[in-house]
C-alpha cells in the first residue's frame, strides 16, 4: 500500500510536464490564431509608436487615436474656469473619475484637473442614472406613485413615500389616524439609522477602514429584517401610502425593535471607540472637504452636511410632520464643516433617531393604522366578499384611482441626507399634473467644485463619502 | 395656525420678511396658504421682468437658503409656464415660493445664478426639461439627458413613445 502513492506520484509530475512542453512547442501566432487572444511578441510594429514592454496596452500615438482629446477632457467646456491663474498649461491634467469608480457611491462623473497631486477644478457630471422618474409620476394615479418615488433614494426610502403622501393628503384635506403617524415616524427614523449605518459602512469602506464596512453593514441588516416583517420587502416598500400606511405592524414588533435598538446601540460605542481616536482616520477626515454655513445656504445644502458646518436647520424642527414635535429629540451641531463633523454628526443623529424610535414603541396610540375616509381606503376585506359595491370600490381604486382636488403643494421632510421636498401640482385628475422632487442629494453634489477645490486628490474619496450622495436621488 | 387661505390684510403681520420682498417690485401679488397638518407658505406671483429684483430683494430681507427651482407645464394655458422658486428663511423659519410665468414664444427668463449659486443645476436642469432659457446662465448645457437629445422631455407635448430605438435591426 505505502508504494503505491509513490508510483502515482513519480507518475503524475511526468504528465504535466509533457503537457507544458506541447503548450511552448505552439508558436505565439499559432496561439494568437487559434484563442484570439493578444500574445506578447505578435503585434503589428506599425500600430505601436514605441515598442514597450508593455505592447498592445500602450496607449496609441494622439494623431491615430480621435477618442483620447476627448478622454483627456480636452474637447469638454468647463465653467469652473474663470478667472484663475494658469502658470503653466502643460503641467495641468485633467483626470476623470467614474462614472464607474467604485466609491462613487452609484454613477457619478468628476473632471477634476490636477496640478500635481492638487485639484485645480472639479465638475461633476451628472445623469447616468437619469431614468424620467418625474415623467414616469406623471402617468401613476396617487396610488401608483409610491411604487415611483420609493425608488429615488434606494437607500431612504420611507422619507420618500411619505413626502410623497404628506403632500397628496394636504391637497385631499383628509385626517390621518394617530397610529398612522406613529408607525410612519418609527419607520422613517429606523430607515434613517438603516441609512447612516450604511454610510458609515461606505465612508470606512473608502478611506480603508475595512472592518467598518462589515460592522456597518451587520448591524443594518437587522433593520432590514424588520422592514421585511412589517412590509414584505428589504427596499422599496411602498409602505407609506396616502390615508396612511399599508398594513398594521406584526405580533410581537416591539420586541423586534428593542433588539434593533439595544444591537445598533452597543454597535456605535464600538465604532466609536473604533474610529473616534483612530489617527489614520482623523489625519484622513479633520479639515477636508469644508463648506461653511453660508455657502451650504446658497447652494441648498441641508441636513447633516449643513448642520456640520454649523447651520442649525432640520425640517423636523422648523416644519414638523407627522406628529414628530411630539417626541423629544435634539438636533447635533459641528463647527467645521468638514468630513470629520459630519461623521459626528450622523453618529449623533443615529442615537437621536433610536431616542425617537424608543418614544414611539413606549407611547404607540392604538386604533386604525389608516383612515376611514373611504374616498382613498379600499373597503375592508371582509366587505368585500358579501358586497358586490365594496368589490367595485376596492377595483375602481386600485385601477382609476382617486381624484385629488385641483392645487399645488410643496411639502418637505428630512430625509438621512437633508431637505427632501416634493413640489405636487394636481388638476383635479387621479395622476399628478406635475411631480417636482427636489432632492438633496442634487444639491449636494452640486456644491462638490466648493468642497473639493485645492485639496489633494485623494481627499475626493474622503470628501465625497463623507457627503453621503446617492445618485439615485440626483438623477431620479 | 388655522389651515386655509391667510387673510390678505394679515399678510404684513405674519409674515414680515415677505411682504417687504413684494414691495420691492409693483407686479408682485403675495398670497398665503396653510394646508391642513402641512407648512405654511408665501406665494408672490411676479412678472417676468421683475423677477431678478424681487428674487434679490427676496435675498436681502434674509431667505439666505435656495431650496428649489423647477417649472410646470401647463400647456393650454397661457402664458404656458410656470417658474417655480422656492426659498427658505431660517432665521424667520419661512418659506417663500415665487412664481413667474413664461410664454411659450419665447421661453425665456433670467439666470439667478448670480444671486444664488445653488440655482446653477436647477436651471440647467428646467432648461433640459422644459427648453426655458435662462439668460446669462454660465454654463445651460443639458444635465440629465444626453447631449445630443432632442426636445425636452418633461413638457407635456413631448412624444414619449416616439424615441427611436438603437440597434434596431441589421439591414
Amino acid at each position: 500500500m505505502s508504494d503505491d502513492p509513490d508510483t502515482t506520484d513519480n507518475d503524475q509530475p511526468e504528465e504535466v510536464e509533457d503537457k507544458i512542453s506541447d503548450g511552448r512547442s505552439e508558436t505565439a501566432e499559432e496561439r494568437r490564431r487559434v484563442h484570439d487572444m493578444w500574445v506578447a511578441g505578435t503585434e503589428e510594429p506599425d500600430r505601436v509608436a514605441t515598442a514597450t514592454d508593455e505592447g498592445a496596452q500602450e496607449l496609441l500615438p494622439p494623431d491615430l487615436d480621435p477618442g483620447l482629446a476627448t478622454q483627456r477632457g480636452v474637447l469638454v467646456v468647463d465653467d469652473y474656469a474663470e478667472e484663475e491663474p494658469r502658470f503653466d498649461e502643460e503641467e495641468r491634467q485633467v483626470l476623470n473619475m467614474g462614472p464607474q469608480h467604485p466609491a462613487t457611491h452609484g454613477v457619478l462623473r468628476l473632471q477634476i484637473e490636477l496640478e500635481g497631486e492638487t485639484i485645480r477644478r472639479v465638475k461633476p457630471i451628472i445623469g447616468y442614472l437619469h431614468t424620467g422618474m418625474e415623467k414616469t409620476g406623471e402617468t401613476l394615479t396617487f396610488m401608483q406613485g409610491g411604487t415611483n418615488v420609493t425608488r429615488m433614494d434606494y437607500l431612504s426610502p420611507f422619507h420618500n413615500e411619505l413626502c410623497f403622501a404628506l403632500a397628496t393628503e394636504q391637497l385631499l384635506d383628509v385626517d390621518i389616524p394617530a397610529r398612522a403617524e406613529a408607525i410612519r415616524i418609527l419607520m422613517t427614523e429606523l430607515n434613517r439609522v438603516a441609512s447612516h449605518l450604511i454610510w458609515l459602512a461606505t465612508f470606512g469602506l473608502d478611506i480603508g477602514a475595512l472592518s467598518m464596512m462589515l460592522y456597518g453593514w451587520r448591524e443594518r441588516e437587522v433593520i432590514l429584517e424588520f422592514f421585511e416583517k412589517v412590509t414584505g420587502l428589504r427596499m422599496n416598500h411602498n409602505y407609506i401610502r396616502a390615508g396612511g400606511v399599508a398594513a398594521d405592524l406584526p405580533e410581537g414588533w416591539e420586541a423586534d425593535v428593542e433588539n434593533i435598538i439595544a444591537t445598533v446601540r452597543s454597535g456605535l460605542a464600538d465604532y466609536e471607540t473604533l474610529l473616534n481616536e483612530n489617527p489614520i482616520f482623523i489625519e484622513r477626515t479633520q479639515g477636508v472637504g469644508v463648506i461653511t454655513p453660508a455657502e451650504a445656504q446658497a447652494y441648498g445644502v441641508t441636513g447633516a452636511n449643513a448642520r456640520a458646518a454649523g447651520v442649525e436647520y432640520d425640517v423636523r424642527k422648523v416644519f414638523p410632520y407627522s406628529g414628530i414635535e411630539q417626541y423629544d429629540f435634539e438636533v447635533p451641531l459641528g463647527k467645521h464643516g468638514d468630513a470629520f463633523d459630519r461623521y459626528i454628526v450622523r453618529m449623533e443623529e443615529m442615537r437621536q433617531s433610536l431616542h425617537i424610535v424608543e418614544q414611539v414603541v413606549e407611547t404607540m396610540p392604538p386604533g386604525d393604522y389608516r383612515t376611514a375616509d373611504r374616498k382613498v381606503t379600499p373597503p375592508p376585506r371582509q366587505r368585500i366578499d358579501e358586497s358586490m359595491e365594496a368589490l367595485i370600490h376596492h377595483f375602481k381604486l386600485f385601477t382609476t384611482g382617486f381624484e385629488v382636488p385641483a392645487g399645488e403643494v410643496y411639502q418637505a421632510v428630512e430625509s438621512p441626507r437633508g431637505e427632501l421636498g416634493m413640489y405636487l401640482v394636481s388638476n383635479g385628475g387621479t395622476k399628478p399634473w406635475r411631480l417636482h422632487v427636489r432632492t438633496p442629494s442634487f444639491a449636494t453634489v452640486q456644491a462638490l467644485p466648493v468642497m473639493m477645490t485645492d485639496l489633494l486628490v485623494a481627499d475626493v474619496i474622503a470628501t465625497l463619502a463623507s457627503l453621503d450622495p446617492v445618485l439615485g436621488d440626483v438623477d431620479r | 395656525m388655522e389651515h386655509g387661505k391667510t387673510d390678505e390684510s394679515q399678510i404684513d403681520a405674519v409674515f414680515p420678511a415677505a411682504s417687504t420682498v413684494a414691495d420691492a417690485v409693483d407686479s408682485a401679488a403675495v398670497s398665503s396658504f396653510t394646508p391642513r397638518g402641512g407648512q405654511t407658505y408665501v406665494i408672490i406671483d411676479v412678472s417676468r421682468d421683475d423677477y431678478p429684483t424681487l428674487v434679490q430683494a427676496a435675498r436681502d430681507a434674509g431667505y439666505e437658503t435656495f431650496i428649489d427651482l423647477c417649472a410646470v407645464d401647463f400647456l393650454a394655458r397661457e402664458p404656458r409656464f410656470d417658474v417655480v422658486v422656492n426659498l427658505l428663511s431660517q432665521q424667520y423659519g419661512e418659506r417663500l415660493r415665487v412664481k413667474v410665468g413664461v410664454p411659450n414664444e419665447d421661453p425665456a427668463l433670467a439666470s439667478i445664478t448670480s444671486i444664488y449659486a445653488g440655482a446653477n443645476f436647477y436651471e440647467r436642469e428646467t432648461w433640459d426639461m422644459f427648453g426655458i432659457v435662462f439668460t446669462e446662465h454660465p454654463d445651460l448645457t443639458r444635465l440629465l439627458m444626453p447631449d445630443e437629445w432632442e426636445g425636452h422631455p418633461l413638457r407635456k407635448d413631448f412624444q414619449v413613445g416616439s424615441v427611436p430605438v438603437e440597434f434596431k435591426a441589421t439591414r
